[in-house]
């Protein structure tokens, strides 16, 4: 692991999320998108750094992020997502749910759309906790439990699902275009909340969670209410939890205890693992049967995940003794994340 | 009460009426000052410079009232400077985990990376600070420029330590290091026209000579040469005699005496040149023998040249004394500075500090820098390293704890006031073997919880330091804002998660209201999947099981529905409240079929014994 450099920005980095690159370029990603948090002024800011294909490029200062432009939050952003290349939706602490269009000529951000208070309570706003859109719908879900639908160029909401849970609703994803999973809580043992979930880019059956005791699971929504395989990966909370989106044998967490960590699945197995037995005491992996005769290059490898046979990596990211890492994104070779640590840490050589 | 080291610093409320008696309030980090109507005899005021001001106005009554809040630090405000608090926490933590089982010598070299660490952090902001040029950051550059100096100084003095000989070139580096013009200027020289000429050309060469950089002296002298072939045996001479200078080789096999044989032979040698009159038609060339010989009064002429008397101090070093002894220093230091400065000119802090260092009291210059700058950032980072490198001897302060663990509790608490930095103090409070634990018991329930998510961060920070009473009352606010807002499920993963029994059953009869008052359960997903967490009190564990049977009973299970509800009835956990509901239920269960014949007898029993004792009461 090559030493990654930290760039101290005076706030702490509550999201990050690259720029989508247009899929028929080969280009790597070279912008990304911070919202802060835990500020009396927080702000919502755009970064370069600088990636032009250039790749016989020093790693190190010179790819040092540098501040494009930002803009006043009202509120802690506690989700952010880009909607297309120019606009990003953020949800905030207020209850508010922004679009925000960044202009590249003049390297402004300007409002585009807001919502405010959509999410409340009777006497109180609602912090809003997740958001996630397929241009140009856009869901999000908040501390009061309710689901709500908009679009991106209407004024009002489209729907709101009240009372969809009387618990607190922390992430939500797409599973196909017309369902969405939302996050609350698991029962293993003990009762404990999930905080991030992540679609399996591919195969649209695989979730994988990140919950309070810092686990990780992986599901098959079309089986049942339990867990595929459970990992311990962290020793405390999980905030995020990312596939990579074009190479899904790898997977990405991080975690409230300052550590970011690299899944790496390998595929190069004859025989499915749960034939092949055996427990490793890091990892409690309970298989739900298999299709007979099942091709095994359909049943993803972290259905099956069992690293006893050193089929499942893992490799921390990052130096030792951050504070929390709050949010993290990949995209090709680069992952970006931000930390409690008021540092964001980019890493351009992601081995995947 | 002990006497005060310094006279207070009086501040200035501009906003306030002339006149007014001002009663105030201490908070954590400011103090909140008000009018008030009291007329106090004879009242006059002091014009000082304000520190930091804000005012807010608040109720209007009678008069003007305004609260005024006067806060001492405005430093962790800046943006920059943030970049400081949070570079030098991560060098702090690291320096925390440097084992004491090291030997010696490798942990010095830590710690001197160490402290050359926290010195780059600060050039950085320094730098960024300069960039922004704004006026008001001034003030900030130059005290960051003045913390870095003291930093240095008490770097190559205390952690590293030098001995004679090794010591004068480390001063030598320092002095070079914070006194960047002599570059500026000698690049525009060079770049002008013809370099000999610039009219500061000898300002130059005379400050290069100052700090004994005798390369770039003679580079700049081998210009004037050209220009001047009358004169060349003469520049040859100088040139040769800077050439010869000895200088300390630390890692040589030259002992210091043989260094300083050597260096007085040298000596001899530039005296003679002086007295045979060799530079004599050169007043410049004179005026640099006559500094090489290291004659007080040319040092002295070039005071604006040397502009600190540090500088001057290092000079005549190298010049006099270059095999100079860390306990001689403050002999030569106390007397350059006496000889430098005017007799009527105040010592500043800075200066002063100075001074203590050059006496290696570090005490000294401990105190001295906590009184003149207003954060506690500097000294207690300092004295935390110091305290690594076992300089300071315990200094026990009337709060028992050592002077380390004073100073970072102090800098520490300042942190916590912040909105956002406050994560960064509870570090600083792992690190405090003796009252860190009670400060943050005191502090962390101050946060402002306002998401869940900061809630959370909050909570952990309290579990993992064993602060059960802190989580309860956490959970119990978060819990009861929830409650309030009518989500009774987030109120009951709150309790169970501060393992609550009193709260949870407050809200398992909020549950059973809600199923009286509607009919049906709002919150099945968390109620099912409860586990043992429902054993945390005993209305919980008769609302899971309650809804468990009411879950039979729609999956037409009523044996096993009937058994359930006849151990509801007498494990006698219902609520008074529910008594009538439980035995409504029972009612269409007796005329089941499936329900075995025992069962029906015990409900009938149990029916009559809980109407029995309903009559009762």
């Amino acid at each position: 692991m090559e030493s990654v450099n930290a760039k101290y920005v005076s706030q702490k980095i509550s999201k990050t999320r690259w720029r989508p690159v247009s899929h028929s370029s080969l280009q790597q990603p070279d912008i990304f998108a911070t919202g802060s948090w835990d500020n009396e002024d927080n702000k919502i800011s755009f970064w370069s750094i600088g990636n032009h294909g250039s790749s016989g490029m020093d790693e190190g200062f010179e790819g040092d992020p540098q501040l494009l432009c930002e803009h006043k939050h009202d509120g802690d952003v506690l989700d952010l997502q880009f909607l297309d290349q120019d606009r990003i939706v953020t949800t905030s602490s207020t209850g508010a749910v922004t679009i925000f269009r960044h202009h590249q000529n003049s390297q402004t951000i300007s409002v585009s759309q807001r919502w405010p208070r959509v999410h409340r309570y009777p006497c109180d706003n609602a912090p809003c906790t997740g958001v996630v859109c397929s241009s140009p719908e856009i869901v999000t879900v908040g501390e009061d439990g309710k689901i709500i639908v908009f679009r991106a160029d209407q004024e009002g909401v489209i729907r709101v699902i009240e009372n969809a849970d009387s618990s607190t609703i922390h992430a939500v994803t797409y599973l196909r275009t017309t369902e969405i999973l939302t996050c609350i809580l698991y029962l293993d043992d003990v009762l404990l909340p999930l905080h991030c979930v992540d679609r399996h880019p591919n195969q649209q059956h695989i979730v994988a969670t990140g919950g309070q005791d810092g686990m990780l699971c992986v599901w098959d929504v079309r089986q049942g209410s339990t867990p595929f395989s459970l990992m311990e990966a962290h020793s405390a909370e999980m905030w995020e939890v990312h596939f990579h989106p074009t190479n899904p044998d790898h997977l990405f967490t991080c975690s409230e205890d300052g550590s970011l960590l690299h899944w790496e699945t390998s595929t190069h197995s004859d025989m499915p693992s749960f034939l092949q037995g055996g427990r490793n005491n890091s990892m409690i992996s309970r298989s739900a049967m298999a299709p007979a005769g099942g091709n095994q290059s359909l049943i993803s490898t972290w259905l099956s995940g069992d690293s006893s046979k050193g089929r499942l990596e893992t490799t921390h990211m990052l130096p030792s003794q951050t504070l929390s890492v709050n949010s993290l994104d990949v995209l090709g070779q680069c992952l970006v994340c931000g930390t409690d640590g008021e540092a964001i840490f980019v890493n351009r050589q992601v081995p995947v | 009460m002990e006497e005060l080291d310094v006279e207070p610093a009086i501040t200035n409320i501009p906003a306030a009426s002339d006149g007014k008696h001002l009663g105030f309030a201490w908070g954590p980090g400011d103090i909140l000052a008000y009018e008030t109507l009291y007329m106090a005899p004879g009242m006059c005021r002091h014009q000082h410079k304000p520190l930091s001001m804000f005012s807010h106005s608040c109720a209007k009554g009678s008069g003007c009232s305004f609260i005024h809040e006067v806060r001492k630090d405005e430093d962790i405000y800046s943006p920059i400077l943030r970049k400081l608090f949070n570079e030098s926490h991560h060098i702090f933590v690291g320096l925390q985990t440097i084992r004491e089982d090291l030997p010696s010598k490798n942990k010095k070299t830590q710690f001197v990376s160490i402290s050359k660490n926290y010195r780059s952090v600060i050039r950085a902001c320094m730098e960024e600070l300069q960039q922004v040029a704004a006026s008001v950051l001034v003030l900030q550059v130059s005290i960051l420029l003045a913390i870095e100096l003291i930093w240095n100084l008490c770097e190559v003095l205390f952690i590293d330590a030098a001995p004679a000989g090794p010591l004068l070139l480390h001063l030598l580096d320092w002095v070079r290091l914070h006194k960047g013009d002599v570059d500026e200027k000698a690049r525009e020289v060079l770049q002008s026209e013809s370099p000999a000429e610039h009219h500061d050309y000898w300002d130059v060469v005379v400050s290069y000579v100052l700090q004994g950089r005798f390369e770039e002296a003679r580079q700049m002298l081998v210009k004037q040469a050209t220009l001047q072939p009358a004169a060349r045996n003469m520049y040859k001479l100088m040139d040769t005699l800077l050439s010869k200078m000895p200088f300390y080789n630390p890692g040589g096999t030259q002992t210091l005496t043989e260094f300083d044989v050597k260096w007085r032979h040298w000596h001899e040698e530039v005296d003679r040149c002086l007295q045979d009159n060799s530079f004599a038609s050169n007043q410049h060339l004179e005026i640099i023998c006559k500094i090489l010989v290291g004659d007080e009064d040319t040092l002295l002429e070039h005071k604006e040249l040397l502009s600190t008397w540090y500088h001057f101090l290092v000079t005549r070093l190298l010049f006099c004394h270059p095999t100079v002894k860390p306990t001689e220093l403050h002999y030569y230091a106390q007397s350059c500075m006496t000889m430098f400065l005017d007799l009527r000119s105040v010592p500043e802090p800075l200066d002063s500090i100075l001074l203590a260092a050059f006496e290696f009291d570090i005490h000294q210059v401990i105190k001295d820098c906590s009184i003149a700058l207003n954060n506690w950032w500097f000294v207690a980072h300092l004295t935390d390293l110091l305290d690594h490198c076992k300089l300071l001897q315990s200094h026990n302060l009337h709060f028992g704890s050592n002077l380390r663990e004073f100073l970072l509790l102090e800098y520490a608490s300042g942190l916590f006031t912040h909105h956002s930095l406050w994560q960064l103090a509870v570090d600083y409070f792992d690190n405090c073997p003796e009252f860190g634990h009670v400060y943050l018991e005191l502090q962390i329930e101050r946060v402002p919880l306002d998401t869940e998510r900061k809630a959370l961060k909050v909570l952990r920070i309290c579990e993992q330091r064993q602060m059960s009473e802190q989580v309860r009352s956490i959970c119990k606010i978060m819990a009861m804002r929830a409650l309030r807002n009518n989500r009774l499920g987030s109120a009951l993963s709150w309790s169970i998660r501060a393992k609550d029994a009193a709260f949870a059953t407050l809200i398992s009869e909020r549950f059973l209201q809600d199923y009286c008052a509607r009919g049906t359960f709002s919150d099945l997903d968390l109620i099912d999947n409860l586990g043992p967490a429902m054993l945390l009190s005993d209305r919980l564990t008769f609302l899971v099981k309650y809804r468990e049977f009411h879950k039979l009973y729609e999956e037409n299970r009523f044996s096993e529905a009937a058994k359930l509800l006849l151990s509801l009835i007498t494990a006698k956990i219902a609520p008074r409240s529910f008594w009538m509901t439980l035995l409504t239920d029972a009612l269409p269960l007796l005329e089941q079929k499936e329900v075995s014949h025992s069962a029906h007898c015990a409900l009938h029993c149990g029916f009559g014994h809980d109407l029995c004792f309903s009559k009762h009461t």
